[in-house]
């Protein structure tokens, strides 16, 4: 490292960087925990003069506020679900991807494939393929019929066409397209990152785990999980954390309403209830956001504590 | 359980972009590895003697050939039927385990009526323990072990199964050399303690000379010779034979055969009857050098190294391969200061090769 | 010591034909799982691109063509003016590319002085920098919206751009490529009388530069795919995103809704990504997989 003669050369280097931090990323750290002290505080009202409270009533206004609760619930209820199955699925596919030798690199892309679509558009793709009617507002002589190619796989095999997001749909069936969307989406990096973990296992172990006659399945949990366990760990985590934040494939599927047709809001989530308490109601919305935090940070240093006690070497 | 070894062979097919010539790592060979013996496979990086191990244990398939345990043909047998024990170079120890659960490993694999009672199985592994003196080590982590100690973990759980064959990669190179010493002591004593049929990997001619029963000795893929260690030295079958084997290594000169008498330069250095006249490639073992005032080999002497125990004189001689050659002698013996030394040799360390192909002409 | 009993000649000739037919149904299995899961995670794509040039009259067909009986290219037409798909891009595209340059600048300058210089204070600025990355950004979008506001910046490009220009994220993984170099070049090029700025460019940068071009990449995928900042601040036609746009321009009308023509839009936007997938994949896939973020 060299003693520079300029020291404020390093600054100048840095100011425009420190200079956006501070205005875009700093300030609004203090503020939020401000504004969320600060009961019922709404920016607009205060160049009126409105003075307000200290106080914890944000947070408790929220929590006692049915809306949040059921983001809380769509979003834990999305991340419990998402985050095991599109992990397991991941391993399961990076593990095939690193036994096979001739299409892996091609499988490999087209894995990867989702990894670079915008979760909006691809959302569209999703619901298009999720209808259930042709015609919402078919003309008079329009027979109505099923669309969505779900439906017409459904029929096909003999079963009833479901309604999945389309007025009037079941809540459980609007559940399981956000999984199927969600899972789909979070596949390509988890694979990603595990295969590279798996490929970064050195071969050894397997050949001496053969020498020694261990059946496939004891190689893959007594010698691949517990070798793969800090990528698993790191995925699950950066999992946990996306499923957190669910919001935007929500809107891919459902559209800014955040709920099928005539019950809009249904599957808002916490994110959503953030954006949507932002221009108006910043308290309620620092409270909210700053729970967020406190759920992600605990839900990490839990994941964070279970992956150290299995993952010790 | 003896081994035959039937005319195998391995080619690996091309891989490089611009030369996709198939590599021959292993050519046609045969042999016999009698029951309860320890086998060194040695030469130099690249010679096919791993691949020959791999074949042994399963992992690898051959081209071509043969292999027998006993009077089973396994060559078509997978790794995990064929009842062996394989050290890795790097061990190969499973990081996330103890010791213990290391060494129980390969027998927790077995199923069925082969399947030991649990504590059965903790027995084994610390009868397994005990036998590499490892066994107050069990609940360590293989991290927590220095390098040595971590080669005897992974032979205990190479012999926790009781194979029938014991296999080596390499034991020794990831140890420094006083460790070296110390555990290739050790491997003679467990294959002795055992009387297991052991095949271990070298590239290092001292370590396989001094603790195996028989040496084969490998050079791009083809068998050179194979033998007991000292048969082999004595005795090697072609030039690179002698001149891999031995330290210092062997001191190579041009010559020439003439009228029954072996010339090195004009001078004639010895008696060898029975050899037609034509150049040859000589060998001399650095011990086969007599001091002697009226030797016939006159050699510029460049300085005498003490070694307590030997004198090691090194010198030049013009028609040598080596810019210096250097001979062993007993401390016993003076060197006096000057410009040249003197010698004359002891027959049987004196090897006599073809110049074309190398191989050893006998005399 | 041999305990495992020996086995006859017909066990052995058994066990090894068993273990070669084993062998190959559990390659098959794999391949089989393999190809189906990428069918199924293909099929989108698939579908997508066989709808958008479907007549609507074949879309609604109760039984589908697995493949259009004519293709429909009007809808592409349709889908571009429909959605203002034009205008969306060249604001995209320009709110990319302004956004990404001036990132790299700051990302670059501030690396090199974290990695080259010696100041007080910098290992506790560099920690500070550090641990805001723990912090979600939706906890930010509260603050800055009102900040945005303020300044007077609604509905403009600078409101697209100033905010997310500097990532601490960037700026650590440049920081740890800078440290690579040896520092010896950089002494050198002190003796030399060579200025830091020049050293920069022309030591560093081009060290750096798988580095760079994925840092590149993967914020020039942030702005075609970033929605909700771009929803709160620039609803106007004249600076909206094309995420927004999209989204949007099938949702406004209550009528019905024409999905070939739809997915020709979700085609049209998707391809750009398509293309710089297929010809920069090894940067994209390395930058992901050490930063572990979604573009």
């Amino acid at each position: 490292m060299v003693e520079s003669k300029h020291k404020w050369k390093a600054w100048l280097y840095l100011s425009p960087a420190i200079i956006l931090l501070l205005i875009f990323t700093v300030w609004p750290i203090i503020n939020t925990v401000r504004m969320a002290f600060l009961e019922n505080y709404n920016s607009m009202a205060v160049v009126g003069g409105k003075v307000y409270n200290f106080g914890i009533g944000n947070f408790k206004q929220v929590l006692e506020y049915n809306a949040f609760l059921d983001c809380l619930g769509n979003t834990m209820l999305l991340t419990v679900l998402t985050v095991p199955l599109s992990t397991f699925l991941a391993l399961l596919i990076a593990v095939c991807l690193n036994a096979i030798k001739p299409l892996q690199r091609f499988l490999q892309t087209v894995f990867f494939l989702p990894y670079v679509t915008n979760s909006i558009a691809i959302g569209m793709v999703f619901a298009a393929m999720f209808n259930m009617v042709g015609s919402a507002f078919g003309g008079e002589n329009e027979i109505v019929v099923t669309a969505g190619i779900i439906n017409n796989v459904i029929e096909f095999f003999g079963g009833s066409a479901v309604n999945w997001i389309n007025a009037g749909s079941t809540y459980a069936a609007n559940i399981t397209v956000m999984v199927v969307y969600i899972v789909w989406n979070a596949l390509p990096f988890k694979i990603l990152i595990l295969l590279g973990g798996l490929q970064s296992i050195n071969k050894q172990y397997y050949d001496a785990a053969r020498v020694d006659g261990t059946s496939r399945r004891r190689v893959f949990t007594k010698i691949t999980v517990p070798l793969l366990s800090p990528m698993l760990a790191y995925v699950v985590i950066t999992g946990f954390i996306g499923g957190f934040k669910e919001y935007s494939s929500i809107v891919g599927i459902f559209g800014e309403h955040m709920g099928p047709a005539g019950d809009a809001g249904r599957l808002n989530t916490m994110v959503g209830f953030i954006y949507d308490s932002l221009s108006t109601q910043q308290g309620r919305a620092s409270a909210a956001a700053l729970i967020l935090f406190g759920i992600i940070f605990v839900v990490t240093m839990i994941n964070l504590y279970v992956s150290k006690k299995k993952t010790h070497y | 359980m003896k081994i035959l070894l039937q005319n195998l062979t391995k080619i690996f097919p091309g891989r490089g972009k611009k030369s996709n010539q198939e590599v021959i790592a292993v050519n046609d060979f045969t042999f016999e590895i009698p029951d309860g013996k320890l086998v060194g496979l040695l030469g130099p990086s690249g010679c096919g003697k791993s691949t020959t191990l791999y074949m042994i244990s399963g992992l690898q398939k051959p081209s071509g050939g043969k292999i027998f345990f006993g009077d089973d043909d396994v060559t078509e047998l997978s790794a995990e039927n064929r009842g062996v024990g394989l050290v890795f170079q790097n061990y190969a120890l499973y990081p996330h385990m103890t010791v213990k659960q290391n060494i129980l490993f390969p027998l927790q694999n077995l199923k069925g009526e082969d399947r030991l009672p649990k504590e059965k199985m903790i027995e084994r592994a610390y009868e397994a323990a005990k036998l590499v003196q490892i066994d107050d080590l069990m609940d360590r982590k293989p991290s927590e072990l220095s390098g040595g100690q971590q080669q005897r973990v992974a032979i205990a759980r190479a012999l926790v199964k009781m194979p029938k064959v014991l296999l080596l990669d390499e034991p020794l190179s990831n140890l420094d050399a006083r460790l070296r010493l110390q555990t290739r002591e050790e491997i003679r004593r467990i294959q002795k303690d055992t009387g297991i049929t052991t095949i271990f990997v070298t590239h290092d001619q001292e370590e396989a000379m001094s603790i195996s029963d028989l040496i084969v000795v490998m050079k791009l893929g083809v068998v050179q010779q194979i033998g007991k260690p000292q048969e082999v030295y004595d005795d090697p079958t072609n030039l690179f034979v002698a001149k891999f084997l031995g330290t210092p290594p062997i001191n190579v000169f041009s010559g020439k055969v003439s009228g029954g008498k072996l010339y090195i330069g004009d001078s004639p250095v010895l008696d060898v009857p029975g050899v037609e006249d034509r150049d040859v490639t000589v060998g001399i073992r650095p011990e086969g050098f007599i001091l002697d005032e009226n030797g016939p080999l006159v050699c510029g002497l460049n300085s005498v190294e003490v070694m307590g125990r030997d004198v090691s004189v090194v010198c030049r001689h013009e028609n040598a391969v080596s810019p210096v050659i250097r001979a062993i002698i007993d401390a016993d013996n003076k060197v006096s200061a000057g410009e040249t030394v003197r010698y004359s040799l002891k027959p049987h360390k004196v090897f006599l090769f073809s110049a074309e192909d190398e191989t050893r002409i006998r005399f | 010591m041999s305990e495992n009993k020996t086995m006859h000649a017909k066990d052995l000739q058994k066990v090894s034909s068993h273990q070669t037919v084993a062998k190959f149904f559990a390659k098959f299995w794999v391949y089989l799982f393999l190809i189906v899961m990428a069918l199924i995670v293909l099929f989108p794509f698939y579908w997508m691109l066989i709808s958008s040039v479907k007549s609507i009259d074949e879309y609604r067909l109760s039984v589908p063509t697995l493949f259009p009986k004519e293709i429909l290219w009007s809808n592409y037409v349709d889908a571009f003016n429909q959605a203002n798909l034009g205008r969306l891009f060249m604001n995209t595209l320009y709110v990319g590319l302004v956004s990404t340059l001036l990132s790299l600048v700051i990302t670059v300058l501030s690396a090199f002085a974290f990695a080259r210089l010696e100041f007080r204070g910098k290992n506790a600025l560099f920690a500070a920098l550090l641990a805001t990355m723990m912090i979600p950004g939706e906890l930010f979008t509260i603050t800055n919206y009102s900040t945005v506001n303020s300044f007077g910046w609604m509905d403009s490009y600078t409101v697209l751009i100033v905010p997310f220009l500097v990532s601490v994220f960037y700026i650590y993984l440049l920081r740890q490529n800078f440290l690579q170099i040896p520092n010896e070049l950089y002494l050198a090029a002190k003796v030399d009388g060579t200025g830091d700025l020049k050293y920069l460019w022309k030591v560093m940068i081009p060290l750096a530069l798988p580095t760079l071009i994925s840092i590149t990449i993967l914020k020039m995928m942030g702005a075609w795919n970033s929605y909700v900042w771009p929803r709160l601040v620039a609803n106007d036609e004249k600076y909206q995103l094309i995420t927004n746009g999209l989204r949007n321009a099938f949702t406004d009308s209550t009528g019905d809704v024409n999905i070939p023509v739809q997915m020709a839009a979700v085609a049209i936007v998707s391809l750009p990504l398509f293309l710089v997938f297929i010809f920069l994949r090894k940067y994209i896939m390395k930058g992901v997989s050490r930063s572990g973020i979604k573009g």
